[in-house]
């Protein structure tokens, strides 16, 4: 095992108790919110998808990048929009819609 | 390290924070709306300075890809209905977990046709394991999609042998796994060829996720959509484990952790294990034979109409609102507003009783009335309902069933025993609105319809509020 998926592992399993500690603060009125918005942030995967769709190592790569520069776009814009849509709707009694 | 180099690593560690600093927002309905738009800009910026990256030579399928999926994902998000909001967020998942497994494909196909350098171990583990969560992700979230969309059966599907032949195919999906990570350039004359192994574990992978899914009934979908969720940020941490960048580590472990904390809610609101969940086939038609004693009617409850309903409500002190997923099917969210505005008019005091399993997702109803603009300051959760609910002089349940059975609590040998539900039973008096008597998803009777302080208005629950709507004005 090398020294760098050591690290990995370190800043992976770091980043799942800040996760749960952060999350569970999270009231449930917001889970659905809180779901789409997660579920826009898995989208990170759209950075190796730029990278391979861009590498310019033939037609195969490039389809292959480029479907999944598709599928993470797409969740991407649509998961943090539709978050927003949803976010604007909630409001405290009294306030204005 | 180059500066460029440096510049991409200290921009990705500023987007982790970002997005760590956005899910924190998200702790209060006041700051979530912020707390999302830091999470775009983290999203932006890493995106942003990946385009910088040296290994990029064309741009053309980039900007392409970009611009169709961006189109695609603008005008999902805008048009989807709030009552679709499940299928929007299991399909939005399926593509998340599509991408983390085509970047592991990437990665294994440029060392085995490419010609690239071979991967390490540990890149060629984290690849295998990208693309099996990836894979079993996207075809089980469409899976998902379909059932909450209504194109895929809503019961669980159930053959004989159901769990050996998916253990077998996951046993043959490792044994590829195995194969692809011990030997991965098996040289001529050693049979089949590699990329032949990868492809086929694609498909293994992909049946898995279908096989997985369909067996889980509608009412669990939350669970399902609470663990594709998580399943689809691990996928994003196996893929930033093959590539070895950290941002993809940290935001799928982010992800990852959020969906495993959702699926284990949903679980303890249902008093059941997730194994449970996921291999139980809960909701089955019961046999005929199952359901105990003579069959009761209508003429066994007591049935009433809209004017008897306004006049109980409208002469309250206290009523809750429990509402279920029957809200959702009959779009019913702004007509309950309008019925809880002119009741508060008359100073009667209305809150929401919320369960967390109500609808198909976390939080489902909460959105739904959110749109139908209730505050959800007026929202509450169940434990916080239940210690006072004698003092209740009405509750007004709305298409829901399993989740105010009192059998949960008070019949051990319920198939729903010990789940926490919303004791309306115990409330002065309970109005149910519903189609007709059938039991809920968990396919038992529900002894509250025919509770004497229980009275049944049998209808749409659109139909049905609008007319108590009309009655309430009348008065």
């Amino acid at each position: 095992m090398s020294g760098t998926i050591l690290v990995s592992i370190y800043v992976f399993v770091l980043a799942m108790f800040t996760g749960f500690e952060v999350i569970t603060k999270v009231p449930p009125t917001l889970h659905t919110p809180l779901m789409s918005g997660a579920n826009a942030i898995s989208g990170i995967s759209i950075v190796g998808a730029l990278v391979i769709a861009g590498l310019g190592e033939g037609l195969l790569f490039s389809v292959i990048g480029t479907v999944a520069v598709v599928a993470a776009t797409i969740n991407v814009v649509g998961g943090f929009m539709v978050t927003d849509r949803m976010l604007r709707m909630f409001r405290r009694d009294g306030e204005a819609s | 390290m180059g500066t460029n180099e440096l510049i991409i690593q200290l921009a990705y560690l500023l987007s982790a924070i970002l997005f760590i600093l956005g899910l924190k927002r998200l702790s209060s309905p006041a700051t979530a709306r912020r707390g999302n738009m830091l999470a775009a800009i983290a999203m932006l910026l890493a995106i942003v300075v990946t385009l910088l990256d040296e290994s990029i030579l064309t741009f053309e399928w980039i900007i392409a890809g970009m611009i169709i999926g961006g189109l695609i994902g603008a005008t999902m998000a805008r048009l989807v209905k709030m009552t679709e909001m499940p299928q929007m967020v299991a399909v939005f998942n399926g593509f998340g977990g599509l991408a983390s497994g085509l970047v592991g494909a990437a990665e294994f196909l440029r060392f085995q046709i490419g010609g690239a350098p071979a991967p390490s171990l540990d890149a060629a583990i984290a690849i295998m394991a990208g693309t099996l969560i990836g894979a079993v992700t996207f075809s089980g979230s469409l899976i998902a999609f379909g059932k909450l969309q209504g194109i895929v059966t809503e019961q669980p599907v159930t053959y004989p042998m159901q769990q050996v032949v998916n253990g077998l195919i996951f046993v043959a999906i490792l044994a590829a796994m195995t194969l692809l990570v011990v030997a991965p350039a098996s040289g001529p004359g050693s049979g089949v060829a590699p990329e032949l192994v990868y492809y086929g574990l694609w498909a293994g992978a992909l049946v898995l996720g279908i096989l997985l899914v369909i067996p889980i009934g509608g009412a669990d979908m939350p669970v399902v959509v609470s663990l594709l969720n998580s399943y689809s940020g691990l996928a994003a941490s196996a893929a930033g484990f093959a590539l070895n960048n950290n941002v993809l580590i940290i935001s799928g472990a982010l992800v990852g952790a959020s969906g495993l904390i959702l699926t284990r809610i949903m679980c303890k609101a249902m008093n059941r294990s997730l194994a449970n969940v996921i291999f139980g086939a809960f909701g089955q038609a019961p046999d005929s034979d199952a359901s105990s004693g003579e069959k009761r009617t209508k003429a066994d409850v007591n049935s009433v109409g809209a004017e008897d309903v306004a006049m109980l409500l409208a002469y309250a002190t206290r009523v809750v609102i429990v509402p279920g997923y029957g809200l959702a099917v009959a779009q019913a969210q702004h007509k309950l507003r309008e019925l809880a505005d002119q009741l508060e008019a008359r100073g009667v005091q209305v809150r929401y009783a919320i369960h967390p399993v109500a609808g198909r997702m976390p939080g489902h109803m909460n959105v739904l009335l959110a749109e139908a603009n209730v505050p959800y300051t007026q929202l509450y959760e169940i434990e916080d309902v239940n210690p006072d609910i004698q003092a209740v002089d009405a509750c007004l349940v709305v298409g829901a069933n399993d989740t105010v059975n009192p059998a949960a609590r008070d019949d051990p040998a319920s198939v729903i025993a010990g789940m926490p539900i919303v004791e309306v039973d115990r409330a002065k008096h309970c109005v149910v609105l519903k189609r007709s008597l059938s039991p809920g998803f968990a396919g038992v009777d529900n002894e509250l319809f025919y509770a004497r302080n229980s009275m049944m208005y049998f209808g749409d629950a659109a139909d049905s509020i609008a007319k108590i709507v009309e009655e309430v004005k009348q008065l």
